[in-house]
């Protein structure tokens, strides 16, 4: 076998703030698309436990769609899906919405799960005591189920950032839409993406260790 | 006073109450005693509205329980709980579990709110577990845990719900204990309970529930002493 390819590493180093930046687009989409997916996630699954029927059904068929279809697939939909009908989104809209969309329909899985195994009586105990179904949900019931689904939820952050990669297919430069095009234009391609490979692996460790630092802070009970 | 009127409940074709008529006088212990399924528990959340009615009225100092127009969440603050499991919120310590309805239902401030628990707790013998979360209590301190949760609220009326029915044996004494003290004290009281000893100590009335129907009430005395149904002698023969 001819192996002829020698490593240069350089160009890679001097473009490093670039990437850099680019992953802090990343996890700025990311976050974000994790916190518009929470509140949604929240109220889709209080949709299909206890919504009327036109709108459970529709809650149902989100979920389904983000959790049964490719993540890429999604992805297209806000690009080429929309775009079909003379909608175009910025590339940055088109990645937020596309991935907000699955982490919405994933953690709404997950609440659902959550909701299921507080028991009913706390919701009892809570009304008895004079409290609002408003007030017995946002202090006694939610609160609960957030530490259930905790540790799914920051798998769900982890699976955001690493999804949020596919960006590059619809042409957002955040990290692996910037390798792409730094790699493209110097040839060094093996050697951007394996530095960009260990960007990614250290952005979700510091978030698996930031979630760790927080939940022990939290959870105290 | 809390007035029954007529009470009919249904859970789908299964009539568990089929006419009930009751009235608690303030300051009175009524407990309530039946085989299970017998429709007991369900008057107490009738009482206090977690359970609609389909025919009859319940009346707390005369406002109507299941009308439209009430404001249930204010007529509650009027009705401790106390259930079987317990259902101290695990997510919040003591403190936090008795001081958080007063501060957001009545409106009470943090300091104030904190006061009263505190006061509670060491009412029912928890002072010193005023940090502790849930988890780190025994069955009896969480029962009694959930009477002071009750308390703080200032309520008129306690009802209770099988209150020692989940505990270990030897930890029913103590939240029996802190039943007598709240009896003591004058609230009015209604005791659904297996507990005999406690029904004929403390309560001023007893009545025997059987498939939905109130069979009979009246002094513990002759409640268990001469009881007029054949049902209750049945039952009170099978639990001795």
């Amino acid at each position: 076998m001819n192996f002829e390819y020698t490593f240069h590493w350089r160009p890679v180093m001097r473009k490093l703030p670039d990437l850099l930046e680019a992953s802090l687009v990343t996890l700025q989409v990311s976050v974000l698309s994790m916190i518009i997916g929470i509140v949604l996630g929240l109220v889709l699954a209080l949709l299909r436990m206890n919504g009327p029927k036109p709108l459970a059904w529709i809650a149902s068929a989100w979920v389904e769609t983000a959790r049964n279809t490719p993540a890429l697939f999604q992805l297209f939909f806000f690009s080429f899906g929309l775009g079909a009908f003379g909608m175009h989104l910025t590339p940055y809209l088109i990645v937020l919405f596309g991935l907000t969309f699955n982490n919405a329909g994933y953690l709404a899985e997950n609440f659902r799960g959550g909701f299921q195994a507080v028991p009913d009586t706390q919701l009892r105990a809570a009304r008895s005591l004079g409290m609002s179904a408003w007030q017995s949900y946002t202090r006694i019931i939610i609160p609960q189920v957030f530490r259930i689904v905790y540790h799914p939820m920051t798998n769900q952050l982890v699976w955001a950032v690493l999804m949020s990669s596919l960006a590059m297919i619809v042409g957002f430069r955040e990290l692996a839409g910037e390798t792409q095009a730094l790699a493209f234009k110097t040839f060094r391609i093996f050697e951007y993406f394996a530095v960009t490979a260990l960007i990614y692996y250290a952005m979700v460790k510091i978030i698996l260790g930031i979630s760790r630092l927080i939940a022990w802070r939290m959870f105290r009970y | 006073m809390i007035e029954i009127k007529d009470l009919h409940k249904y859970f789908g074709d299964l009539h568990v109450l089929k006419g009930i008529d009751l009235n608690v006088q303030k300051g009175e212990v009524l407990s309530i005693i039946g085989a299970s399924g017998s429709g007991k528990s369900t008057l107490l959340y009738c009482i206090n509205g977690l359970e609609a009615i389909q025919k009859g009225e319940v009346l707390v100092d005369g406002v109507s329980v299941h009308a439209k127009d009430t404001d249930l969440n204010k007529l509650r603050t009027k009705m401790g709980m106390v259930f079987q499991q317990f259902n101290s919120f695990p997510h919040l310590t003591a403190l936090e579990n008795v001081a958080l309805a007063p501060k957001i239902v009545k409106g009470k401030s943090k300091a104030e709110a904190k006061e009263i628990a505190r006061a509670q707790l060491e009412h029912v013998g928890l002072g010193d577990k005023i940090d502790n979360y849930p988890s780190a209590l025994s069955g009896g301190q969480q029962q009694r845990l959930a009477i002071a949760r009750a308390l703080a609220m200032e309520p008129e009326y306690m009802l209770f719900d099988e209150a020692t029915s989940a505990l270990d044996p030897e930890l029913v004494g103590e939240v029996l204990d802190t039943m007598r003290l709240l009896a003591e004290e004058g609230m009015t009281m209604i005791c659904v309970t297996h507990e005999m000893g406690f029904a004929r100590d403390v309560s001023d009335r007893v009545a025997y529930f059987h498939q939905g129907i109130m069979e009979e009430i009246g002094p513990p005395k002759q409640i268990f002493g001469e009881p007029t149904s054949e049902h209750t002698a049945k039952f009170l023969a099978n639990v001795r």
